[in-house]
C-alpha cells in the first residue's frame, strides 16, 4: 500500500508534472528568453564605430579633398551636385563636402551622425591643411563588462519571463481548470481551497530556483556576463517578484469564465510593462512626468532591483523601494483575489 | 416495534432558479435510505443535474432544506467531503496526467480512503495505469472519473448520468463497479435518462419532469402502476382501432397512441393476445405490424407525461 501524501505536495507535483509535458509551455519559459537574449545580444553587441560616410560634391578640387579623407574613419565619394544633394537626402551618406574657400558642409544638424561626421571630417582637413594640435591626447579604449546591452537585457528578460510564467502559470491554467470543471470537481473532495491556491504559489517559487539561473548561467557562458551583487539576494528578489506576480495572475484569473477572457486580461497587464517597464530599453527613454508611474509598476520595479543587484552590486538597502513596491503589488492582488475568485 | 432506515439523504420543498423565469428545480421532495440505491429518471433539461449538485454542496439553492447523512452543507461541509464520493455529468480530468497520477491526487484530498491501486483494479484500469488519461478510450475515463469518485471510499455515492454516451459494453462495465460499490451496503443516488440503467441498478427510482417529482417508487411497481408488465404495439395497414373497444378486452389494461399505431399495456399476455386478433378479425383491421414486449420505466413516463424520455 502506498502511503496517501499531503494534498499540498501532491497538487504541487501535479502542477510540475502538467508544465513539463506541455512543450509549448516549457519552450516560452525557457527557450524562448534564451533565443531572444541571443538574437538581441548579437544585434546590438558592441562593436567599433562604423566609418561616416560622406560625399564630395564634383569640383576641380574635389580630388585633392578626396586624398585628404582617406582615412578608416571616413568612406568619401565624389559625386555632382544634384546626386550628392539626393543622397544626403535619402540617409546613404550623412555629410556633402564642398570643397573650395570656404569649404562648405552639408548636413542634417539634428542627426548626430551628421554632426560626428563633420567633425571628423574637418578634423581630417585641418590637419591636411597644416593645424598641430596644441596639447598631446592618448585614447584608452574599454567596453567595461556590466555595462554592455547584454547586461542590460539579461536582468531584464529575467523579470519580464518571471512575470510572464506567472501570468501564464497561474492565470491561464486557473481559468482552463475553471471552464474544464475541474475546479469544481476538486471542491467536490475534502480539499482545502489554501492547498489548491498554495500549489500555484509553491510551483512559481520552486521555478525561480530553475528560471534565474538558466538566464544569468546562459549570459555568462554566451556573454561572460558576471553578477555584480549577492546571488543570494538576487534569488530572493527573483522569488519575491515570482510571489508578487503570482498574486497578479491569481487576480486576472479570479472571475474569468473562458481562456479568451483571461487571455485578454493578461495582455492588459503584460503589453504595457513589456514596453514601459525597461525589459528590452531603458525607461530613461519615457518624458520626465511619466517616470513616477513607470517607477512603481511592478515589471519596472522587479527589473530596476535586478540590475541594480546584478550590474551595481547593490545591497537590500539600495533596492528597498522596489522591494516595497514589489510586496505591495503582491499583497494587494492576492487579497482581491481571494475575496473575487469564482469557485464553482 | 419498526425502525425506519436512517436517510442518506432528504431534502424538502427544493427549489432553484436562475435568472427569473427558468426555474430548474421545482419544489421537490425527496429521501433516499442509508444502503439503497436511488435513481433520478427524466428527459433532458428535467432538472437531475442541479438537484444532484444541490445534494452534493455544489450549487446553493434558491429555498428549500437539505440533509445529506444527517448533517447540512453549511455547518458541516469538510465532514461531509470526507464521506462524499461526487462523479459530476462532465469533467475534463487533466489530459496529461496518468491514471494512477490522477487517483494519487485525489486520494491524497482525503484523510482516509482506498488505496490507487485497489481502485484502479475496481473500475478495471490497472492496466492502464501510466497512461494519460487523455488516451483512454470514452468509457475508461468514466471509470477513471467515477473511480476518482471511490478512492475516497465515500458511504454516499454520486453519479451524475454516468454512462450517457458511452457503447453497451461500456456501460455494461460501469453497471458492473456501480453493483460491486452497492454490495458493500452504500447508498448510491446516480441520475440517468436510460430507463434499462434505472431498472436494472435502482431500488427506487424519482421520475422527474420540469423540475418536478411525477413519480416515485421501485422500478417495478412503477410499472406495475401501468396495470401490465407487458406491451403490445400495433401498426395497422389502414383504419384506425376502437380505443374504448380495444380497452375492454380481456387482459387489456390501457391504450394509448404512438407514433406509428398504438401500445396496448396487457396482462396476461396469453389472454389479452388472442382477443386483440379476434377483435381485429371481427372489426377486418388488416395488421401491418404486431410486437410484443415487456413494459419499461420509458412506457411508465409516456403514461405520465404523453412524450418519450429523448423527446
Ligand atoms: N447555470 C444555469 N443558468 C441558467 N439555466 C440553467 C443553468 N443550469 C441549468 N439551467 C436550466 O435548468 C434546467 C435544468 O437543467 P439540468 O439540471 O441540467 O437538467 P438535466 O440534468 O435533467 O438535464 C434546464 O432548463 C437548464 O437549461
Ligand atoms: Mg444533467
Amino acid at each position: 500500500m502506498t502511503r496517501p501524501r499531503s494534498a499540498l505536495r501532491e497538487l504541487t507535483a501535479t502542477r510540475f508534472r502538467l508544465f513539463l509535458r506541455e512543450p509549448s509551455a516549457v519552450f516560452w519559459t525557457f527557450g524562448f528568453p534564451i533565443i531572444l537574449s541571443i538574437a538581441l545580444g548579437v544585434a546590438f553587441r558592441n562593436r567599433p564605430p562604423d566609418a561616416v560616410r560622406v560625399a564630395i560634391e564634383a569640383s576641380p578640387d574635389a580630388g585633392r579633398t578626396l586624398v585628404q579623407l582617406a582615412s578608416p574613419q571616413v568612406k568619401a565619394t565624389v559625386e555632382d551636385e544634384a546626386t550628392a544633394r539626393r543622397e544626403l537626402r535619402t540617409g546613404k551618406v550623412v555629410l556633402v563636402v564642398v570643397p573650395g574657400a570656404p569649404i562648405t558642409y552639408r548636413y542634417d544638424e539634428t542627426r548626430p551622425e551628421g554632426r560626428l561626421a563633420r567633425s571628423v571630417v574637418d578634423d581630417l582637413l585641418q590637419r591636411a591643411a597644416g593645424r598641430r594640435d596644441p596639447t598631446p591626447v592618448a585614447d584608452d579604449r574599454v567596453t567595461e563588462i556590466g555595462a554592455r546591452y547584454i547586461d542590460f537585457l539579461i536582468p531584464g528578460l529575467v523579470g519580464f519571463n518571471l512575470m510572464s510564467s506567472s501570468m501564464w502559470g497561474i492565470g491561464y491554467v486557473i481559468v482552463e481548470m475553471r471552464t474544464k470543471k475541474l475546479i469544481k470537481r476538486m471542491l467536490a473532495t475534502p480539499m482545502r481551497k489554501s492547498d489548491f491556491l498554495l500549489s500555484f504559489v509553491a510551483m512559481r517559487a520552486l521555478f525561480v530556483l530553475i528560471e534565474v539561473p538558466l538566464l544569468f548561467g546562459f549570459g555568462w557562458l554566451a556573454f561572460g556576463l558576471r553578477v555584480a551583487g549577492s546571488p543570494l539576494l538576487l534569488f530572493a528578489l527573483s522569488t519575491l517578484g515570482a510571489l508578487s506576480f503570482a498574486g497578479l495572475g491569481l487576480l486576472v484569473s479570479s472571475r474569468a469564465q473562458n481562456t479568451q477572457t483571461v487571455g485578454g486580461l493578461m495582455n492588459l497587464v503584460m503589453m504595457p510593462m513589456s514596453i514601459c517597464s525597461g525589459v528590452f530599453f531603458s525607461t530613461a527613454n519615457f518624458p520626465d512626468g511619466m517616470q513616477p508611474f513607470l517607477r512603481v509598476l511592478p515589471l519596472t520595479a522587479l527589473n530596476d532591483a535586478l540590475r541594480a543587484v546584478a550590474t551595481e552590486g547593490a545591497s537590500l538597502q539600495g533596492i528597498a523601494f522596489q522591494v516595497v513596491t514589489l510586496t505591495l503589488w503582491g499583497a494587494v492582488s492576492f487579497a482581491v483575489a481571494l475575496r473575487t475568485f469564482r469557485w464553482r | 416495534m419498526t425502525t425506519t432506515p436512517p436517510l442518506a439523504v432528504s431534502c424538502r420543498a427544493l427549489v432553484k432558479r436562475y435568472d427569473r423565469d427558468v426555474v430548474a428545480v421545482d419544489g421537490l421532495d425527496l429521501e433516499v435510505h442509508a444502503g439503497e440505491c436511488f435513481g433520478l429518471l427524466g428527459p433532458n433539461g428535467a432538472g437531475k443535474t442541479t438537484t444532484v449538485e444541490i445534494l452534493e454542496g455544489l450549487l446553493d439553492p434558491t429555498a428549500g432544506e437539505v440533509e445529506i447523512l444527517g448533517m447540512r452543507w453549511s455547518t458541516d461541509e469538510r465532514a461531509l467531503r470526507e464521506r462524499l464520493g461526487v462523479s459530476l455529468q462532465q469533467t475534463h480530468l487533466p489530459e496529461r496526467l496518468s491514471v494512477g497520477e490522477v487517483l494519487t491526487l485525489f486520494r491524497s484530498f482525503f484523510a482516509r480512503g482506498k488505496d490507487p491501486d485497489e481502485v484502479m483494479r475496481v473500475v478495471a484500469l490497472e492496466e492502464k495505469k501510466s497512461a494519460w488519461s487523455e488516451k483512454l478510450s470514452g468509457g475508461q475515463k468514466q471509470r477513471l472519473a467515477v473511480a476518482c469518485a471511490l478512492v475516497g471510499d465515500p458511504e454516499l455515492l454520486f453519479l451524475d448520468e454516468p454512462t450517457t454516451g458511452l457503447d453497451p459494453q461500456s456501460r455494461l462495465q460501469l453497471w458492473d463497479v456501480v453493483e460491486s460499490f452497492k454490495r458493500g451496503g452504500r447508498t448510491v443516488v446516480l441520475t440517468t435518462h436510460y430507463m434499462d440503467e434505472a431498472e436494472r441498478l435502482c431500488d427506487r427510482v424519482g421520475v422527474i419532469d420540469h423540475g418536478k417529482l411525477i413519480a416515485l417508487g421501485s422500478p417495478r411497481s412503477l410499472i406495475a402502476s401501468l396495470g401490465g408488465q407487458e406491451v403490445i404495439e400495433v401498426t395497422l395497414e389502414e383504419g384506425t382501432l376502437d380505443e374504448a373497444v380495444v380497452s375492454r378486452l380481456h387482459g387489456v389494461h390501457g391504450v394509448r397512441r404512438v407514433a406509428d399505431g398504438f401500445a396496448l399495456a396487457v396482462e396476461p399476455l396469453h389472454v389479452a393476445l388472442p382477443a386483440l386478433v379476434d377483435h381485429l378479425r371481427g372489426a377486418s383491421l388488416r395488421l401491418k405490424r404486431l410486437a410484443t414486449r415487456h413494459a419499461t420505466l420509458e412506457d411508465v413516463f409516456v403514461e405520465l407525461t404523453g412524450r418519450g424520455l429523448r423527446d
